[in-house]
């Protein structure tokens, strides 16, 4: 049985890094045989979604600040936290519909709803900063 | 992520090399948008070298849709893979495209 792994690392708010924290990531994943759509879609989209948020709405695009990145995955899940240090928002308050008719051609607002659709769950908390845990569990 | 760009009659095809993310969309948003400034009005993005596409990369193209669509022109989407196809889907944005199996078949009648 392999091991779990962890991934632990802080990076500034510079969303030029997402690619290669996303890459990581899924990396360690394809270590615990997820699924290729898991590998390809839901990790790195949702992720990506994270980070982002992170860096530009939690940090504010402000480079001095860092976001830290927290991943375990083993045979059964993914487990991955993204953390700024903002001063936090409501992510349960954030229910728009960006698939609704008029929603439809908003260039926005698509985020938290693709991280939402991608993962088994995804939690928000207050810690140092905004802490967002995005599960997923191995199909 | 890198561009690769042809002129296929009056259609501008660009492919797509690596994800459409937050960190490069404006480079994609750029390139079109100066494009558009030359004439250019139609439009294939062709998705063979693209593994995944953010919320942000989304927003580009329904932005670069949007305003071709102001003036007339349209932007076509080609060889999107299943797990992109799937987000698509998951967004509704397949009804606001016309998405193509290949390049070839978005060139058709465009």
């Amino acid at each position: 049985m392999t091991a779990p792994v962890a991934l632990e690392l802080r990076v500034p708010s510079d969303v030029g890094r997402i690619e290669e924290i996303v890459t990581a990531v899924v990396q360690r994943c394809r270590q615990h045989a997820f699924t290729g759509r898991q590998l390809a879609l839901n990790v790195p989209v949702a992720l990506t979604e994270a980070l982002s948020n992170a860096m530009l709405r939690g940090n504010g695009e402000d480079r001095a600040k860092e976001v830290r990145v927290r991943a375990v995955v083993d045979a059964s899940r993914l487990v991955v936290e993204v953390e700024d240090e903002g001063t936090g928002f409501d992510l349960e308050g954030c229910t728009g519909d960006p698939t609704t008719p008029e929603a439809l051609a908003r260039e926005d607002g698509r985020g938290l709803f693709l991280m939402r659709a991608l993962m088994d769950e995804v939690r928000c908390e207050r810690g140092a900063g905004t802490i967002v845990r995005l599960t997923l569990h191995r199909r | 992520m890198s561009l690769q760009v042809a002129m296929q009659g009056d259609v501008l095809v660009i492919a797509v090399d690596g994800p459409l993310i937050v960190g490069n969309r404006q480079e994609l948003k750029q390139l079109v948008l100066d494009r558009v400034e030359d004439g250019v009005r139609k439009v294939v993005i062709d998705f063979a070298g693209t593994a995944y596409i953010d919320s942000s990369g989304l927003g580009v193209l329904v932005s670069l849709a949007k305003r071709l669509r102001e003036l007339g022109g349209d932007l076509r989407l080609a060889s999107l893979s299943d797990d992109l196809l799937t987000l698509f889907e998951l967004t509704k944005l397949d009804a606001l495209f016309q998405i193509a199996a290949s390049r070839e078949r978005a060139l058709e009648g465009f």
